[in-house]
């Protein structure tokens, strides 16, 4: 099936994503760990733009913008520099902003996602760094405010802006987008997407390969599919009304779910870029193997892994990627000799995942044994992310316990799910958790399931002994030992069979 | 306790007596004071030198005072730029130069006026008023420090520190008698120099000796991680102190005696560059063809950066602010209102010459004219060790006789800024007399070859008494 | 030549009010100066590089160390208007 894209959609998102796993921000000393801090406690003189001050870049910082660009297979560039985007506005402490220009870190590349009609390239324009300006809030609406209150604590932030082709055709395409960056970011372990501010989203938006629109202040992926649902509407029926469409700026507000048209002066051509006087250049080519080095295993490279050493669906490959702790806690207990890939791929992916997600589970994390993959075992630790203070956490052995448990008839199915829900909440492992709760099948019982399930599959064995070959009973008593291991005794299993085909 | 001491005068004394003293009678000569030279004097002078009698600050400059030029930050004592837009400002830090200043024992004894963001070369522009000139009240002191040279000339303060962007050291210790160096670009941390075109400018020092400039350069000059374009390249500057020119090329550019140049400034650079091959020196012409083109690329650039650094000043975290509908009016009009006009006028210039259709015309192509001037300076350093010329064409001239024209007053750095586009280093000591005024010779040298330089100036001062004449005594 | 036009967009970019009158003043005042500095027209600069900086150095960062930020009350010190530690300011539009 081949996607028409009836109302000629065009969607080109920009990304900014904030390197909030460094230490220190882009250009100054201070914490980035200004989450939870009193307003204008996690600032210097550099990022408050006080007189005199100077930058000094982070090399860090650097190292993470090559990351983020080989991952999304851009070429990085040769040598670069920042330069000085000129505007005024309260949040931006010195009068501009300290931005890239001509030489990003990170030029073209491309991030595979699954479009409307199957597999698609979205291509990636360019990645560059930049930082990232303070916090205002507006008291009252952004145009009828009595004031606004400027925080400067995440002045100066890393931020890597990435900005893509004009490739996406629906507003899912570009939710999957944004859940394929996401993903990939994860895995490189340079931010933490569940901090709030992580990753911002500007859209351009055109309809009937008409003008485009640029939909400003896109703060969560679900704002970005709402944003860009409206802004798609808005461009149709104005358009039906025999309207045209205009380049402009419309500024998304969330509560409302509208974008709101937003005069500005300034155009691009109004910035005066030059480059900053302040900051060197940077060489970063002769970087680039040692930061290739430090990539992890990436996302669809995993998945097409998994699909040729376990035994899974496309389906689960993926669901299984997405998250790289969720895959690695995966491999250790699909590689318990004891257990099937792909039982373990439907107890991760289906059963384990959905109850994690459930609880609006965040990893915040994890353990493992040893400290290079592969994992013999892995523990993942979660926090609630509305409400940090609700923790989980549970082990790839309590796992490999409960399908262990299912498989020998020990447990129910649902008992098992029963199992990974109590962990979940109360804690506990698996083990203690199966003996308190009293959900392993009593000896009688077990003996009994094993005796129906010969008797099922054995037909022919079964229509010997009623034909009167007295001999097939011996071997249905042996089936019985074996699917209990041993646990039966012989003569109740003689008696329970011979009743159970008698009646 | 007489006018006029070197550091090792200061020293002497605070022996003698204490660094409390020393400091009380500078402060007293400041309160006392005609010229308005000072913005402000610090509440904690007379603390620290208290804490050097008490041994409780040591350094090679313990217990002696030091007034910094206004744009320089000084934790907790007001710095203005003598801009009205930065009233009431008081920096929560302390620039690299006064850490190093403070560490070495040094009285930060007040803050000097100067033209308002560095902006100009005569400290007219000041939101203070005029600093006159030591030498004659009537006329200007030079800028845009002023502040800086004027108080050592009039004895007010032993050494100073100026900032320079395109002469701005050079001109005022020209102007006022006393020595001046701007260093090369790197060698001085500009953390805290409040920015005025940060590809060209330097903090330097001003003394009435070179001994004294070597002093407060071994302090304040090297490395400092804070500034990324602070360059790693230790410098002994104190040992420079060698009275040798034995051997010693100078190159003299005929660029810099153009037409607009006094006649008894020349003469008197002239007297000096003779007095150097009497001293075993030799000197040759060289020709620096782009001088001509270095004004014009030196305000474009400058003008440029400024547009830009000055942006921060919008009457949001610091500074005063002006009434407004909303946050743009509020800034337009607290930067209308409390930017001086030739600053306002650079900023709208810096502005229009980076901007979209005009960025190639005029601000990429100064840059391309820097290129030039600074291979003028590599040809020249490949056959001299030093170049000589007069710092200004002409002395100082009168308090208001430049302000109304500001192209006239930015030809007179026409001998000071091609320096800066080279990010070479220069100092102005004093050489002779113009009409009972001081004139400036200007020793250049190559990029971190201070130790030439200082060496070039300390043996014209232990043979000559130029350095030695003093405001009312001209020699 | 800059018209008054082009300062009173200039002086928008910049944020600096400026009124009718000192528009038409500032456009004659500051075209002399860019008069003068068009004589850089002159200069045959074909294939010159720009010198953006004149030390030839490159790749100077710090490492990813975190040091003190200012106490709040250094950084509201300066500010016209504060409320709850927060900088207030006009609102934007
Ligand atoms: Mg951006
Ligand atoms: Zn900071």
């Amino acid at each position: 099936m081949v996607y028409e894209n009836p109302d000629g959609v065009r969607i080109g998102l920009e990304v900014h994503v904030q390197l909030n796993k460094l230490n220190t921000k882009l250009f100054c000393g201070c914490s980035t760990d200004y989450h939870d801090s009193e307003p204008n406690t996690h600032v210097c003189p550099v990022c408050l733009g006080l007189p005199g001050a100077l930058p000094v870049i982070n090399e860090k910082a650097v190292e993470y913008a090559m990351k983020i660009g080989l991952a999304l297979g851009c070429d990085i560039v040769e040598q670069t520099q920042f330069h000085r985007k000129n505007y005024y506005y309260p949040d931006l402490p010195k009068g501009f902003q300290t931005t890239q220009y001509d030489f990003p870190i990170a030029g073209e590349g491309k991030v595979v996602i699954e479009g409307e009609d199957g597999e698609r390239d979205i291509g990636i324009t360019r990645a560059h760094m930049e930082e990232d300006p303070g916090r205002l809030q507006h008291m009252g609406s952004i145009d009828k405010s009595k004031g606004t209150l400027i925080n400067y604590n995440r002045s100066g932030m890393t931020l890597i802006e990435i900005v893509s082709e004009p490739d996406m055709r629906s507003p899912k395409e570009a939710r999957r987008y944004l859940d394929k960056l996401r993903s990939i970011l994860d895995y490189l372990d340079v931010f933490n997407g569940d901090l709030e501010g992580a990753m911002r989203v500007d859209a351009n938006v055109s309809v009937f390969m008409g003008e485009r629109v640029e939909v400003k202040n896109i703060s969560s992926f679900k704002g970005a599919e709402r944003a860009l649902l409206y802004e798609i509407m808005r461009q149709k029926n104005q358009i039906r009304r025999g309207g045209e469409i205009t380049l402009e700026t419309r500024h998304f507000d969330e509560a409302r779910g509208v974008t709101l048209s937003m005069r500005t002066k300034e155009t691009e051509n109004d910035y005066r870029y030059f480059p900053e006087p302040d900051l060197m250049p940077m060489r970063v080519a002769d970087r680039v193997p040692a930061v290739a080095a430090t990539l992890p295993e990436l996302p669809d490279a995993k998945r097409n892994r998994f699909l040729e050493e376990y035994d899974m669906t496309d389906m689960h490959a993926k669901a299984l990627t997405s998250d790289q702790d969720i895959a690695d806690f995966y491999e250790a207990v699909a590689q318990n000799e004891n257990i099937d890939s792909k039982d373990a791929a439907v107890w991760v992916a289906d059963i384990f995942k959905g109850e994690w997600n459930y609880r609006d589970l965040a990893i915040h994390g994890r353990t493992n044994d040893p400290v290079t993959p592969p994992y013999s075992w892995v523990k993942l630790s979660g926090a609630n992310r509305k409400d940090p203070t609700i923790t989980s956490s549970i082990g790839s052995d309590d796992l490999i316990y409960i399908i262990g448990s299912v498989n020998n008839g020990e447990i129910s199915d649902n008992s098992g799910i029963e199992v990974i829900r109590i962990i979940l909440d109360e804690g506990g492992s698996a083990n203690e958790v199966i003996d308190a709760k009293g959900l392993r099948k009593v000896e009688d019982d077990i003996v009994a399931t094993a005796v129906s399930e010969t008797i099922a599959e054995n037909e022919a064995a079964v229509q010997d002994y009623l034909g009167g070959a007295e001999k097939s009973l011996n071997f249905l008593v042996g089936q019985v030992m074996k699917k209990t291991k041993g646990r039966a005794d012989a003569r109740q299993a003689r008696e329970l069979l011979v009743a159970a085909l008698k009646s | 306790m007489t006018k006029w001491l070197s550091i090792s005068d200061v020293k002497e004394i605070i022996a003698a007596t204490s660094a409390e003293e020393v400091t009380a009678s500078y402060l007293e000569l400041i309160e006392k004071s005609s010229i308005n030279g000072y913005t402000c004097t610090s509440d904690g002078a007379l603390d620290t030198a208290k804490m050097v009698d008490k041994g409780e600050v040591a350094g090679p400059l313990a217990g002696v005072p030091i007034a910094i030029k206004d744009n320089i930050s000084t934790k907790g004592l007001a710095t203005t730029c003598s801009s009205k837009i930065l009233e009431g400002y008081v920096p929560p830090y302390d620039a690299h130069v006064i850490e190093r200043l403070k560490a070495a024992g040094a009285v930060i004894i007040g803050k000097t006026n100067m033209d308002e963001f560095a902006m100009g070369t005569s400290t007219e522009s000041s939101c203070y008023g005029v600093t006159l000139n030591p030498w004659d009240h009537e006329r200007v002191p030079g800028g845009s420090s002023g502040g800086s040279a004027a108080v050592v000339a009039a004895g007010e303060s032993p050494i100073s520190l100026g900032s320079d962007t395109g002469g701005s050291v050079r001109c005022p210790a020209a102007f006022c008698g006393v020595v001046g160096l701007k260093p090369t670009y790197g060698a001085v941390s500009r953390y805290g120099l409040i920015s005025y075109a940060n590809s060209l400018e330097q903090i330097g020092p001003m003394a009435t000796c070179v001994e004294d400039i070597a002093a407060v350069m071994d302090v304040i000059g090297g490395y400092d991680a804070r500034d990324s374009t602070s360059i790693d390249n230790k410098i002994d500057y104190q040992a420079a102190l060698v009275d040798d020119v034995k051997g010693l090329k100078i190159g003299v550019p005929d660029e810099y005696f153009g037409e607009g140049v006094d006649s008894s400034t020349e003469k008197a650079v002239w007297d000096a560059i003779a007095k150097y091959e009497e001293m075993g020196a030799s000197w040759g012409k060289v020709s620096m063809p782009n001088t001509k083109y270095a004004l014009a690329a030196y305000y474009t650039i400058a003008m440029s950066e400024a547009s830009s650094n000055l942006a921060r000043f919008d009457g949001t975290r610091y500074g005063p602010r002006s009434e407004g509908e909303n946050w743009h009016v509020m800034a337009s009009r607290t930067r209308a209102e409390n930017f001086g006009k030739e600053v306002q006028r650079r900023i709208l210039l810096g502005t229009y010459a980076l901007s979209a259709g005009y960025q190639d015309k005029y601000y990429l192509k100064a840059l391309q004219v820097r290129t030039l001037v600074k291979q003028d300076f590599e040809k020249a350093f490949a056959n001299f060790d030093v170049l000589m010329a007069p710092t200004m064409p002409l002395p100082a001239f009168k308090i208001g006789e430049k302000v109304e024209d500001p192209l006239s007053q930015y030809l007179t750095d026409v001998n000071t800024v091609p320096m800066n586009l080279a990010g070479v280093p220069c100092i102005s000591v004093p050489c002779g007399s113009s009409d009972g005024l001081p004139v400036g010779l200007q020793i250049i040298g190559n990029h971190f070859d201070e130790a030439t330089l200082i060496r070039a100036a300390y043996s014209f001062e232990k043979n000559t008494d130029h350095h030695k004449a003093r405001p009312g005594e001209v020699a | 030549m800059i018209t008054k036009d082009e300062v009173e967009h200039v002086g928008w970019l910049c944020r600096i009010e400026i009124n009718d009158a000192e528009a038409e003043e500032y456009a004659v005042k500051l075209s002399s100066v860019l008069d003068y500095f068009g004589q850089l027209d002159e200069v045959d600069t074909e294939g010159v590089e720009p010198t953006y900086h004149v030390a030839d150095i490159m790749n100077v960062f710090r490492e990813d160390v975190v040091t003190p930020s200012l106490d709040q009350k250094d950084v509201l010190t300066n500010t016209a208007e504060e409320k709850d530690g927060y900088i207030k300011a006009p609102r934007i539009i």
